[in-house]
């Protein structure tokens, strides 16, 4: 069968591919963040969700605020450079929210565990941290040629993975360069899959340092230019540190949020 | 001589601690201060390596964030994020991990998860981040944080990077690889851990810092060195240079 990404509107794809109750993960870290998908999610009011993302950032911060998420998977939950997530901290310190915390190499190896079709993947971590106390997904085990005692975290169940890419061609065949995170993971760790991208173009290019993911990995491609801000999208435009300086103050105070999200 | 902060001399003397190295895992904020200032100053061929993937990062001025687009862009390699943790900071190959920390305690065990109880957080923190396996791996780690009683705890409430545990022994029965934290700098001086004991003790103070003041910004009983040192003051080309990068 020949299978190729079909291309639609970011509307389509959100409807179509993220149900009420799924474990969804939107990724891209600091760069290509797949901020509009995001919105997309709270504008369709889909509810119960289990976000995962390694830094949750304020994409996360918005779909917590508006009620979208019942739990967070993550390994670090800050605005970068500015201070606290005030949606998210609030949601935790009130107890609104379930966490489920890891560290990055954790994160990142339960993203590979995934992308590999493992049930679990092998770290040497967290030995000695107060994580394992708190997150059932930690456990130790040894090592059966050594007998080293090491650290496995399982795969993340992923329903769908949300990516934003620099460019897609017509078949849906995607490519993402610069600073690529653990997207390539997300997407191939995933049952389904959404790509946001800059644009949609006749052929790709070359480009060193890019990822491609092939046609046949990806459910849904959707052009929306400017859908990674305010992260940046490396050679479209940059990361707008002014807009995550202005976010604290929206975060920060309830009804400040809840103006923004009728802006929405 | 030019007047100058307590914050610059810390920065200045983070920065002083990676002359002789090849590569250092940088966090951000007051890590990457350091970190960059070294590169500017002692040590041009220092390789700034950022959780985000860049390894050999020359940002031409401070990021923000540790994925900035500059950080890539500069970069001798960028690397995928499991790759950064999975084959360069796993393995050892990382000579000094740069890290901050919200509390520490008398053995450098470092917290940025939470304050007060885990399930009914006082202050809910960021969390892990790169920093388990930076402070497990790397060859060493050198904290960089400011010296309150409310950071320097007798015991953080959760431990979210270890130091060197319970004392003597506890990172090799952890099987943590790295030395663990060998200084802790502040901008108040500089603790190193007791040989034996392995608990902070204050070694140097910066110019016109007492001990007693260190101990008083300290919430256990700090011992202080016998052979207490003092710290050589910012030199005009490294405040030049610290006020170039802050600036940029």
């Amino acid at each position: 069968m020949r299978t190729y990404a079909e291309i639609t509107s970011l509307a389509e794809a959100v409807a179509d591919l993220v149900r009420d109750g799924d474990t969804v993960a939107l990724e891209g870290f600091t760069h290509l963040i797949p901020v509009a998908a995001g919105q997309e999610i709270i504008r369709q009011r889909k509810r119960d969700l289990t976000l995962v993302r390694m830094t949750p950032d304020i994409v996360y911060d918005q779909l917590i605020g508006a009620g979208c998420a019942r739990k967070l998977i993550f390994s670090w939950g800050g605005n970068p450079g500015v201070g606290s997530l005030h949606r998210f901290r609030a949601a935790v310190q009130n107890g609104e929210l379930e966490i489920e915390e890891h560290s990055h190499a954790g994160m990142a190896n339960r993203y590979v565990a995934s992308a590999s079709g493992l049930p679990f993947a092998v770290l040497r971590g967290y030995n000695g941290t107060s994580l394992p106390e708190h997150t059932d997904t930690i456990k130790p085990i040894r090592c059966p040629f050594t007998g080293e005692q090491l650290t496995a975290v399982p795969a993340l169940d992923l329903d769908v993975g949300i990516i934003h890419a620099q460019r897609a061609d017509r078949q849906g065949n995607v490519q993402l360069w610069g600073q690529t995170g653990v997207q390539k993971e997300a997407v191939l760790g995933a049952k389904r899959s959404i790509v946001t991208v800059e644009e949609i173009v006749d052929e790709l290019d070359d480009r060193p340092y890019s990822v491609v993911l092939p046609r046949w990995v990806v459910t849904r491609v959707c052009a929306v230019p400017g859908g990674a801000k305010p992260s940046y999208a490396q050679d479209y435009y940059d990361r707008d540190n002014a807009a995550y300086r202005a976010w604290d103050a929206i975060s920060r105070d309830r009804e400040r949020f809840d103006a923004w999200l009728e802006t929405l | 001589m030019t007047a100058y902060e307590s914050d610059e001399m810390m920065s200045v003397e983070a920065a002083r601690q990676l002359r002789d190295v090849t590569a250092c895992f940088v966090g951000i904020g007051l890590p990457s201060t350091g970190a960059n200032l070294a590169r500017r100053t002692v040590n041009p061929d220092l390789v700034l390596v950022y959780e985000a993937g860049a390894i050999g990062a020359k940002p031409p001025r401070l990021p923000l964030s540790i994925g900035d687009g500059m950080l890539g862009e500069t970069a001798d390699y960028v690397a995928a994020v499991p790759e950064i943790f999975n084959y360069w900071v796993q393995p050892g190959r990382i000579e000094v991990g740069f890290l901050g920390a919200a509390q520490i305690d008398r053995y450098a065990n470092i917290n940025t998860t939470v304050v007060g109880a885990y399930d009914a957080p006082k202050v809910r923190l960021p969390g892990a981040g790169g920093a388990p396996e930076i402070a497990a791996s790397c060859g060493e780690v050198i904290v960089i944080v400011r010296q309150s009683p409310r950071a320097f705890v007798e015991q953080v409430d959760f431990i979210t990077s270890v130091g060197h545990g319970d004392g003597p022994g506890a990172r090799e029965r952890l099987g943590l690889r790295g030395k663990g934290p060998t200084k802790v700098i502040t901008d108040l001086g500089i603790l190193e851990p007791d040989p034996g004991t392995r608990e902070l003790v204050l070694t140097h103070v910066h110019p016109g810092v007492s001990a007693a003041r260190a101990r008083a910004a300290t919430g256990w009983d700090l011992k202080v060195a016998e052979n207490l040192q003092t710290t050589d003051p910012p030199t005009e080309e490294e405040l030049k240079a610290l006020r170039e990068l802050i600036n940029a």
